[in-house]
């Protein structure tokens, strides 16, 4: 599960900076998307990788940490998640914006040569 | 301790969120309600900032016993809780942003305030963020905190979009969202080796790490280390600052002037504290991460980043891409002395810290109004003056109908200042001689101070030769600023063609006045200003202190 989960993140890194340095705008910002899937990944994977171990304590039940996830990178990627949401929302406002003031949707607000 | 003052680190937290939040309510027509509820805010800031700073000094010695105060929100102890951490430089951090805040304010209210949707909102939160990065003591707050000033400043540097901020924007937002990826990687990172966010709690966890989890933590604070010194402007990282400082109109450019500082608090910050692990960890013989190879690159970063400043300096022909390249300079001179880590070079580099930037700030302002002076003649009461405003449709999104009137810039309301041109020659002179270091004012003490440190730590060390590349670049960098500004001056102010005198109201004058004003109150105080700095140097040579204090904080269950 390491090697597909460390994979994963691989993938979607490496896809995400190729996007991120195209010159499209749009390219940029699903560039960014990846790279965000990929951060979130691995803030999840920094909590080790535990199948069926929920961080619950159920009534009566004797509360044993090391039989349990850790709930704290749960609740960061969550937040992350949020926050990551909303830039990119803002940014797609940015790149319509941009797009209908410069006339072209080429970072730099001009055609390249 | 009375209860008032155990929640008064929350303050600069929550008021201007909650005055965010009711700013928000209060349509565009109600201009005067919404100036009102900011200004309170910031007022309220202001003196919860002072109130802060004064708790941590010697003057009260029975509330946070040593200059040190740790608030738990939410009632759980450290390091399961959150902690709000307050010591001398946290509250010294906390009033320069609300003194340039206040500045940013005043000024926005002659004109820029209107010209777009929400900056008094907005403002409010750039200030809550950068009040929260400077108060919080864990890590991921750091980071929360940051993506609130972040978020609030990419939506100032947009206000009264045109095509020129849209596009500067764009870069702004990637190259910052990119930043905060990296914040996030390390802060994850960090956690996943030591198994804690509190800040606190971190120095004693690494130092006992093993030497595998050493070497990731090592690359942790590596990748931190990369994300604040993308927002300090550190070379070869600082490549959006000069023309997004120069995009933003110019409050917003004024209070951007400390978001640059933010990353410079953070890596000090993290510096002091992460720096004593490796103490713990020399101890008991361990070491691994190597804190000079660190320093070391924080040093050459410094030089470079100086370099590119001067030579920004020298070719820049616009007067804000100038100021903007000033504050590159100003964060590489920052990052030579961290680098340096020699005790007595730390008291003089806050100094600088401080008078940097509020000169910068007051530049900002100026600059704007210097820009309306030397605009082609303005048409005939068209829109041509700068702002392309948004459509009027812009607002329809905001629930406003039609977008509220816009004054020409120089319309004839609000009281003018007379001899508007003697008053921006005076305030440009001060500003230059601010910024170069020049006598009599505080930009040359603070560098003076800097030199004879550098000097005297020349004697002798083993590092003889970086304390006099320091010595040398910082004069390279006062000399060339002086030589870019003086030209820059000469065609501004003796040139007589193509020049109209603007009318200047109080409301933006006033701010510039009072920031160069603080500068020179720093100059007359500067022998008991200097002692603080060097207290609060010392607090930050010795964070025994802060840790105990934060991991003695009890909660309230």
């Amino acid at each position: 599960m390491e090697a597909l989960f460390a994979l994963a993140i691989g993938v979607l890194t490496g896809s995400g900076v190729w996007l991120l340095l195209r010159p499209r705008t749009f390219q940029v910002i699903v560039g960014l998307a990846l790279l965000s899937y990929a951060v979130n990944l691995f803030i999840f994977g920094m909590g080790r990788l535990v199948v069926g171990r929920a961080p619950i304590v159920a009534p009566g039940m004797v509360a044993d940490a090391a039989q349990m996830a850790d709930p704290v990178p749960q609740a960061l990627v969550l937040t992350a998640i949020v926050i990551g949401f909303a830039t990119t929302a803002l940014l797609l406002v940015v790149l319509l914006a941009a797009r209908g003031l410069t006339g072209t949707d080429h970072v730099d607000g001009r055609e390249s040569g | 301790m009375s209860a008032w003052f155990a929640h008064l680190p929350v303050v600069p937290i929550v008021v201007p969120l909650a005055a965010a939040a009711v700013i928000l309510f209060l349509t565009e027509r109600a201009r005067v309600l919404r100036v009102a509820v900011a200004s309170v805010s910031i007022v309220v800031q202001l003196a919860a900032a002072v109130a802060l700073l004064a708790l941590t000094t010697e003057a009260f010695p029975d509330i946070w016993s040593q200059g040190v105060g740790a608030y738990a929100i939410g009632g759980w102890p450290a390091p399961f809780g959150i902690v709000l951490v307050i010591d001398r430089l946290t509250g010294l951090m906390l009033v320069l942003n609300a003194v340039v805040t206040l500045a940013a304010f005043v000024n926005s209210l002659a004109y820029w305030d209107r010209v777009g949707p929400h900056f008094h909102a907005l403002l409010q939160l750039l200030s809550m963020g950068v009040n929260g990065a400077f108060l919080t003591g864990d890590l991921f707050n750091l980071f929360v905190f940051f993506e609130i000033l972040l978020a609030a400043s990419y939506g100032l540097l947009l206000h009264g979009s045109n095509t020129q901020r849209v596009r500067i924007g764009l870069h702004y937002i990637v190259v910052n969202l990119t930043g905060s990826l990296l914040l996030l990687v390390g802060v994850s990172l960090i956690y996943g080796v030591t198994g804690t966010l509190n800040l606190a709690d971190l120095p004693a966890r690494a130092a006992a790490l093993s030497i595998a989890d050493r070497t990731l933590f090592d690359a942790a604070a590596a990748i931190l280390a990369v994300a604040f010194l993308t927002k300090a402007g550190c070379w070869p990282l600082n490549f959006w600052l000069p023309g997004t400082y120069a995009a933003a109109s110019a409050p917003v450019a004024a209070v951007f002037a400390v978001l640059t500082k933010v990353g410079i608090y953070a890596l000090l910050r993290l510096g002091s504290l992460i720096g004593s692990a490796d103490a713990l960890a020399h101890l008991d013989g361990s070491a691994l991460l190597r804190p000079d190879l660190f320093r070391g690159g924080l040093y050459y970063l410094g030089i470079a980043t100086m370099g590119f400043g001067i030579v920004g300096t020298l070719a820049a022909q616009q007067l804000s891409r100038l100021v903007g390249y000033s504050v590159i300079v100003s964060s590489g001179l920052l990052l030579m002395v961290m680098g340096l880590d020699h005790p007595p070079l730390l008291a003089p580099a806050l100094f600088y810290l401080v008078g940097s930037v509020l000169a910068t700030g007051a530049f900002f302002m100026l600059t704007g109004m210097t820009e309306r002076a030397w605009r082609s003649p303005p048409k005939p009461a068209s829109a041509a003056a700068e702002p392309a405003l948004l459509p009027a449709g812009g607002y329809v999104p905001y629930g406003v109908r039609r977008a509220p009137p816009v004054p020409e810039q120089d319309a004839e309301v609000g009281v003018a200042i007379p001899a508007a041109m003697a008053f921006m020659g005076l305030m440009f002179a001060f500003c230059v001689l601010l910024v170069t270091g020049s006598p009599p004012l505080s930009g040359f003490i603070a560098k003076f101070a800097i030199l004879s440190a550098a000097i005297h730590a020349a004697q002798g060390a083993p590092w003889a030769t970086a304390a006099w590349m320091l010595v040398f670049v910082t004069l390279a960098a006062g000399l060339a600023s002086l030589i870019a500004l003086t030209r820059i001056g000469m065609r501004l102010f003796w040139s007589v063609t193509g020049r109209n005198t603007p009318r200047l109201r109080v409301l933006e004058a006033g701010p510039v006045a009072m920031l160069v004003l603080m500068c020179i109150g720093l100059t007359v105080a500067a022998g008991p200003v200097m002692r603080f700095f060097e207290s609060t140097a010392a607090s930050l040579r010795s964070p025994q202190i802060y840790i105990e204090t934060v991991l003695a904080t009890e909660g309230s269950r």
